[in-house]
């Protein structure tokens, strides 16, 4: 069950860490001061959940029989097969290529304008109470600790990113369309929380993960009542994009990644 | 009480250490004075989130990302707190960013000066963070309440930043050559320009014999700046690294360290908009200012409808 529980594990913590470094970008760039401030938090809370979630990944490897290690072979990091050392939470992070990544696509995309980096957030943070409430149940006792202290995080994601879809949605002329424009954009991508990989299908049988198709409907309720109260209607599109989970990215998360990892390419195995 | 009968209790209450507050009466100049110094303080906050906000996204670790994002967003907060002290004093939040805009008011020159290497966010934490802690601390006693009491709370911040800073350098101090190497590089580019944070020597600054009549500023320019450099010539040792001046040398005579002559003509050019990132700064903050408009409109317009629904509702 570990190996599983590893991949499975990395996918948590891709999505957390691609979104906080995006979110991140706004950092003295905000629209005002107050703003700046709380879209940060946001960041540095989703790279808290990250890190708790590749220090998990990384004692799991690491406490893997040589048989279950050589089976993950295309999951790891390759520059630190040659450090001969045990797997650390950075490895994970910084020397990973694109393809090993298994974040949803909707968190990779560019900030955008705020109208986007908030209704991104929204649907994102909707999700992730929804999903929390479930992981809160696993059989993995570091899992289940993790939900327990990110659900609180969360819901002020939630109330924060809801209230602004609101404002922006019901505020001028221009912010709606941007809202509009936004979601547009979005929409397509939101269909992949409910697209269970095959890590995911495991990990749900075996009890340690969520079935995420059961969240869907809950989570389209939560998007019909704010977006009720901003005025904005939900897309009939069905259609959408998918693949992140599995390793096939937009052209995005390749300019991510080589900003994000250049001095742990360039000086490997170093201390920081 | 005639004016001057003002100004003599007025006088009399600093000379007695009772803090000033929003709704007493102040000479119209104690309070443009608090108004300039005030607001440049909470613009050199939010301008110098940029030279460090320019490593978040390559910061070497996750711990470092943390480390470093949480840095920036507290130097958001201190501005928040200082602009909100400089509002008691009769200017909006608005007109001072307006200020800043136009260029009418100024910030921290240390700022206008590119971060080139992941060491220069320690060399910020450790010297410039330093060095605005020696021009800090004695502002938590300042005879103004509010600017007091946000300074009390943004020295508590700043010294656990300089910590952190020195810390990030001792790991890369023990590091590879080239680690060893980019610290070096970085103090020798931080250092003069940490030195002229203090200002012009005594001599030849503007506004200081008032302010310190005022109690606004209770240590000169020169006197902080001393302090600063003993302070820092010991903790480089530490390091193993040197500061980039032959001068320096431990005094015994004076218990201090002399060190060399300041180069006030770069001072004088940053101060005047020629140093190499003032324009970039500026654009940045002035960008980020007019992209967040139609943001601050919405808000605004958001919130008149809401209250006149509610209105509505309960009519």
């Amino acid at each position: 069950m570990n190996k599983e529980l590893f991949i499975y594990t990395l996918h948590l913590a891709d999505n957390a860490l691609i979104l906080a470094q995006r979110n991140s970008e706004w950092t003295g760039h905000g629209p005002v001061l107050e703003q700046d401030i709380a879209i940060t938090n946001i960041a540095l809370d989703l790279l808290g959940q990250a890190r708790n979630y590749y220090q998990h990944a990384a004692a799991l490897y690491n406490s893997l029989s040589d048989h279950d290690k050589n089976s993950l072979e295309g999951s790891l990091p390759r520059p630190w097969k040659s450090f001969h050392r045990e797997l650390q939470e950075d490895d994970l992070a910084f020397l990973r290529d694109e393809h090993q990544y298994r974040n949803l696509l909707l968190t990779e995309l560019p900030k955008g304008d705020w109208a986007f980096t908030v209704l991104r957030q929204f649907f994102f943070s909707a999700f992730q109470h929804l999903f929390y409430q479930e992981l809160l149940q696993s059989s993995d006792p570091q899992l289940a600790a993790i939900a327990e202290k990110s659900s609180k995080e969360v819901a002020y994601h939630l109330r924060w990113s809801s209230e602004w879809v609101v404002r922006l949605g019901d505020g001028t002329e221009e912010s709606h369309r941007r809202m509009q424009e936004a979601l547009a954009d979005l929409w397509m991508f939101t269909g992949e929380f409910f697209t269970a990989a095959g890590y995911e299908q495991a990990a749900a049988t075996e009890g340690f993960g969520v079935d995420v198709l059961l969240l869907r409907e809950a989570w389209l309720k939560k998007v019909e009542a704010v977006f009720a109260e901003a005025t904005l209607e939900p897309p009939k599109q069905s259609w959408s994009q998918s693949g992140g989970k599995s390793g096939q990215h937009t052209e995005h998360l390749g300019y991510l990644l080589a900003e994000m990892q250049y001095l742990q390419r360039v000086y490997p195995n170093t201390t920081w | 009480m005639p004016v001057q009968n003002f100004e003599s209790h007025f006088q009399e209450k600093i000379d007695a250490d009772v803090r000033i507050e929003p709704k007493d009466w102040m000479p119209e100049k104690y309070r443009q004075t608090l108004i300039r110094q005030i607001s440049q303080h909470a613009h050199s906050e939010i301008v110098g989130m940029l030279p460090e906000g320019n490593w978040i996204s390559r910061a070497p670790s996750l711990k470092r990302k943390q480390i470093l994002i949480a840095k920036v967003q507290d130097e958001a907060g201190h501005g928040l707190y200082l602009y909100s002290a400089a509002e008691t004093l009769g200017i909006s939040r608005d007109e001072m960013i307006g200020q800043l805009h136009s260029g009418k008011a100024k910030y921290s020159s240390i700022f206008n000066y590119p971060t080139l290497t992941w060491a220069d966010m320690g060399a910020i934490g450790w010297l410039v963070d330093g060095a605005a802690i020696m021009n800090q601390v004695p502002l938590c006693r300042t005879s103004y309440g509010p600017y007091s009491r946000a300074m009390i709370r943004v020295c508590k911040e700043e010294s656990f930043h300089q910590r952190q800073g020195f810390e990030s350098l001792l790991v890369l101090s023990r590091g590879t050559p080239e680690q060893r190497a980019m610290v070096q590089d970085a103090i020798d580019r931080w250092w003069w320009p940490s030195l002229m944070m203090f200002g012009p020597h005594d001599s030849e600054s503007l506004h200081s014999e008032q302010s310190m009549k005022w109690k606004i500023k209770r240590f000169s320019n020169d006197e902080l700046r001393q302090r600063f450099v003993d302070m820092i010539a010991e903790q480089v040792k530490l390091l193993g690294m040197t500061l980039p001046d032959p001068d320096l040398k431990w005094n015994e005579e004076r218990s201090h360290y002399d060190f060399g002559k300041i180069n006030w003509e770069e001072f004088w050019n940053v101060v005047s908009g020629n140093g190499p990132c003032n324009k970039q700064r500026l654009d940045a903050r002035k960008k980020a200012w007019d992209d967040g408009a139609w943001v601050r409109e919405a808000a605004k317009a958001h919130a008149e409808k809401r209250a006149a629904r509610n209105k509505q509702q309960a009519a």
